[in-house]
Parts: C-alpha cells; sequence; structure tokens
C-alpha cells in the first residue's frame, strides 16, 4: 500500500503581544479611560444597591419618603451611567486587548501562580463587566432573551464584577498610579512592543473617547432628564403617554378589565383586627381630596413627573383605626407578573403625599394607569406604586 | 511602600469577600436551568467581545490602512469610535425586540431615523474633517501627512 501523503493544513497563528504595535494600546490610555470606568461601575453599584433596598420587602432601616424625588435622580443616574460605562467599556478592553496574548511563563511556578490568579480576576471582571452593561441595557428596552430571573442575577454578578474591580485595582495600583500622574505620552509602562503611532494621538483616543460617552448618554438620557427628550433619539421612551404618562405594564397584560374596577368596587382597608372599611368609587371621591406632584420612576431608568389627585392614605387608615407606623400591604386586582402584592412601610404610609390617586393629571385615572384607584407614593420605585388597588391588609 | 503593600492587600482582600459574596448570592437563589442561562450570558459576553467585536474593529481598522488616504484616516477613527459604539448601544432600540401590542408607550421612537440622523451627521463630520486636513496638507512635500490630532 502506498503511504497517503501527509499534507499540513494552514493554521492561523495565535497572535502574540508584538502583532499589536499601537502605542495607543497602553497602559496611559488604559488609566484614564478606567478610572471613568470604575467611577461610573461605582456609581451604578451604589445606585443599584439603593434601588435594592427601596425594592426589598424587609427593611431594617425604613426607606426614607423624603426627598420624593431622591429614586427618580438615583435610578436615573443609575441607567446614565451604565449607559456612559458602554463606550468607555469597549475602548477600555481595546486599549488593553494585546495582554489576552500574553505569554504565560511556563516553568516558573511562582509566576505562572500570579499571572494565572491575575487572568482569572480579569476573566470574572470583564465578564461580569460586559454581564451588567448587557443585561442593564436589555433590561431598559424590555428585552429578556434569556431564562434567568433578570433582578436577582443582576444584583448577584454586580457584587461579583465590583469584587473582581477592587481586586484588579488592588493588583494594577503602582501602574494605575504612574500613569495617572505622568505625562499621557509617558512610556514607562508600555509594552517594549508597543512602538508605532497610533492613527491618532493619546489625547486624541482620550477626547473621542469623551465624547462617544457624551453622545451616548445624550442619545438615551430624556427617557429620563425631560429637556433631553428631543435631543435623546434612542431613549426608550418619549416620556409621553395617556394622560401625559408612559405606561410600564398595561391592564391587558395585567389581566385587569375595566369591569373589575365597576361598580361592585370597593377598597378594602384591612385593619389589625381583621375588620375590614370599605369605600366604593365614588365614595372615595367625597373624602378630602388631595392632589400631589409627583414622579413615577421606573426600575428601568425612565421616570416622568405627573399631577395625582386623590385620598391621602392615612386617611383611609385613621378611618379604619390603623395606628400610625404600621405597615401595610397594598394588594393588586393584577394577575400576572410581580408586584402584584407590595408592602408599603409604615413611614410611607403614614407620608402626607402618599394617595390611593382617583386621578391623574386632572383626568380620571385611565384603566392603563390603574383604574379605579392606584397607590401613588414619593420616593418610591414605579414597580412598588400599586395600580388596580383592591385591598389595603395590615401585616 | 510597606503602606502601599498593606493598601493593596487589603483591597485584594476586600474585592475577594465582596466578589465571593456575589458568587454565593448568585448560585444560592437560582434554580440549575437560570444558572446555566447566565452562566452562558456570562461567558457569551467575553466571547462576543474578545471574538467578534475585538476582531471586527481589527479587521475594519486593517481596511482603512488599506483604502483611507492619510490624510482620511484620523477623523475616521474617530468617526468609527463614536458611531460604533453608539450603534452597539442602541441594538436593543433598533431591533424593537422588547416591544409590546399593548403598550405603545414602550419603544415609542422612530429609532432608525434618529440613528440615521447621528449616522449621517458623523460621516459629514469625518469628511469635512478629512477636507479641512487636506487642505492643510503640503501636496509638494511627501512626508507631510497633515497635523496628528
Amino acid at each position: 500500500m502506498k503511504a497517503i501523503p501527509k499534507t499540513t493544513l494552514p493554521i492561523p497563528p495565535i497572535p502574540s503581544e508584538a502583532d499589536f504595535p499601537s502605542r495607543l494600546r497602553s497602559p496611559a490610555v488604559a488609566a484614564r479611560v478606567g478610572l471613568w470606568l470604575g467611577i461610573s461601575f461605582g456609581i451604578c453599584f451604589l445606585t443599584g444597591l439603593i434601588s435594592h433596598y427601596a425594592q426589598n420587602g424587609n427593611q431594617p432601616i425604613p426607606f426614607p419618603t423624603a426627598p420624593f424625588w431622591g429614586y427618580r435622580v438615583t435610578q436615573g443616574l443609575h441607567v446614565i451611567s451604565g449607559t456612559a460605562a458602554i463606550p468607555l467599556l469597549l475602548v477600555k478592553l481595546w486599549s488593553v486587548y494585546p495582554k489576552l496574548f500574553e505569554r504565560i511563563p511556563f516553568g516558573d511556578l511562582r509566576a505562572m501562580t500570579v499571572a494565572g490568579l491575575e487572568r482569572v480576576s480579569i476573566a470574572v471582571l470583564v465578564a461580569g463587566g460586559v454581564f451588567m452593561l448587557v443585561t442593564g441595557l436589555l433590561n431598559t428596552a424590555q428585552w429578556y432573551p434569556w431564562s434567568f430571573s433578570f433582578r436577582p442575577v443582576h444584583y448577584a454578578v454586580a457584587w461579583i464584577t465590583i469584587g473582581a474591580l477592587v481586586v484588579h485595582i488592588a493588583v494594577k495600583l503602582p501602574v494605575i498610579r504612574d500613569a495617572l500622574t505622568s505625562d499621557v505620552d509617558d512610556t514607562t509602562h508600555d509594552r517594549p512592543t508597543a512602538v508605532e503611532p497610533g492613527v491618532l494621538t493619546r489625547r486624541g483616543l482620550l477626547r473621542t473617547t469623551w465624547v462617544a460617552t457624551g453622545i451616548a448618554v445624550l442619545a438615551t438620557a430624556g427617557s429620563t432628564v425631560p429637556f433631553l427628550r428631543s435631543l435623546s433619539v434612542l431613549a426608550v421612551r418619549t416620556g409621553d403617554g395617556p394622560q401625559g404618562v408612559p405606561i410600564n405594564r398595561s391592564a391587558q397584560a395585567a389581566q385587569v378589565t375595566r369591569e373589575e374596577g365597576g361598580d361592585a368596587w370597593t377598597l378594602d382597608v384591612v385593619n389589625g383586627d381583621g375588620v375590614a372599611t370599605s369605600w366604593s368609587r365614588s365614595e372615595l371621591e367625597q373624602l378630602t381630596q388631595h392632589t400631589e406632584t409627583l414622579p413615577i420612576a421606573c426600575v428601568e431608568g425612565w421616570s416622568a413627573s405627573a399631577e395625582w389627585t386623590g385620598v391621602r392614605l392615612r386617611d383611609l387608615l385613621d378611618a379604619a383605626g390603623v395606628p400610625r407606623g404600621t405597615d401595610v400591604r397594598m394588594v393588586s386586582l393584577q394577575k400576572r407578573y410581580a408586584f402584584g402584592v407590595t408592602e408599603l412601610q409604615g413611614n410611607f404610609a403614614d407620608a402626607d403625599k402618599t394617595l390611593v390617586a382617583l386621578r391623574l393629571n386632572g383626568e380620571e385615572l385611565s384603566l392603563d394607569h390603574g383604574f379605579p384607584a392606584r397607590l401613588i407614593a414619593p420616593n418610591r420605585p414605579g414597580v412598588l406604586q400599586t395600580k388596580w388597588l383592591t385591598s389595603v391588609e395590615v401585616i | 511602600m510597606a503602606d502601599t503593600r498593606t493598601l493593596r492587600y487589603g483591597l485584594g482582600g476586600l474585592g475577594l469577600l465582596v466578589g465571593l459574596y456575589g458568587a454565593w448570592l448568585l448560585l444560592s437563589r437560582q434554580d440549575l436551568d437560570q444558572l446555566v442561562s447566565a452562566g452562558i450570558w456570562l461567558v457569551g459576553g467575553v466571547v462576543a467581545h474578545d471574538g467578534l467585536i475585538a476582531l471586527l474593529s481589527l479587521a475594519v481598522v486593517a481596511l482603512g490602512a488599506r483604502l483611507l488616504p492619510a490624510v482620511a484616516r484620523p477623523a475616521t477613527a474617530v468617526g468609527l469610535v463614536v458611531l460604533g459604539s453608539l450603534t452597539i448601544l442602541a441594538i436593543p432600540m433598533l431591533g424593537s425586540f422588547g416591544a409590546k401590542d399593548d403598550n405603545a408607550t414602550l419603544l415609542d421612537r422612530n429609532y432608525w431615523l434618529g440613528w440615521s440622523v447621528i449616522a449621517l451627521s458623523v460621516v459629514v463630520g469625518v469628511v469635512v474633517a478629512s477636507v479641512l486636513r487636506a487642505r492643510a496638507t503640503d501636496p509638494t512635500d511627501p512626508t507631510d501627512q497633515g497635523t496628528r490630532d
């Protein structure tokens, strides 16, 4: 038998660091972009913790009811800084991409362990960072092409990512400090093979990054910043909707019909003894009405301010004999989706601005906005502003 | 230096604890199917960046270096960073994947129009900047490719 001649297939070579000779891919650039990326991740983390706590039923320290616009600002900031982080992360990863092909120091066990651990921490940081920005971005557009539940996973990975970021800063601290205190064109920490001038200067690349970040923010922030609405061509909401306010979950999606809020509907307030006091909608309309200007501020980052008119929740609780400081449960007619039953802490139940709203911007509340009655409270995440209210129960 | 050493070990230890807390949160609050899905998205993000976006940007740079005159390259690079990152950011809006029939207030803009306006502005900016640079360049001097910025 004849031997079959061996053919060699061309295998694409794995690049090495030396294949990336641009001086732009440098610690000087990475540290400067990384500083702002770190700041935006920090803002995201802190505002995210606030949002997570605000949604917690169990609050050892009660979430404050003032300022009434607080959650609107923190959650708006959360999404804005996450959006800003997208161009920053892309440029940051571009500037350090050659490190992916850094040679592993085989043979030297200690050096190999150190390099290996650093690689693992970077892998966790990149995976977590990309994950947070992608899932956060998709959540603002209500696009969920995955089977995990968004809130607990986004929250858990936030801790992982911030942990990996802190480890990364610890590892790189001397380089970061040198890079940030030296001129941007300083080459002390450059890779030895990164010697070719780039198509831009380092300053030019940094300015470009800031411009890209600024445009990303301006193009989207109108979802929550009213004066940017006309400019934000990529915002997920114009901020408009029926009665001047956008809707997050429609009555159809929550499977609530207008008939359920008809003549047979009553709002029942059940006190600690299990005794219910009930009001029909017309009876509620005859009680003292209050008007408050309060925002709907969604966890997805959009917000809109509106004028709400209705009965103070505290007035109803007083009539039902519920003492001040009592935590209550808000029960909705909705049959689908989470947050059909939410907890309202005593300080929120007692706040003057907390209303059982019957009217929105001068009109009777529309079905999609929670007809026949909804909760509207100051400084509270939108998902907890219970629509289609049917009962309020002492916990 | 000893202080820096202490600070770095302290930060490293703190980061490790924070990260482990996150890992525990992740593992303890999702069932196996959800964890697999989260894992796919965690790894998928790295693969999508390192294996796709990074390679694509290398290819675009190589193409630009071959096709574009030197005077046009800096402005094109600026335009690509701005428009590239903005386009990635705009994918959920451009595709309107989260749109719902029963809610007209979500994704309620013409995103293709908005994106096109930005893209056109960037292209015009790149062309204008390149022309201005070409005019500022001395055509008789082969070493003069315009001042870098």
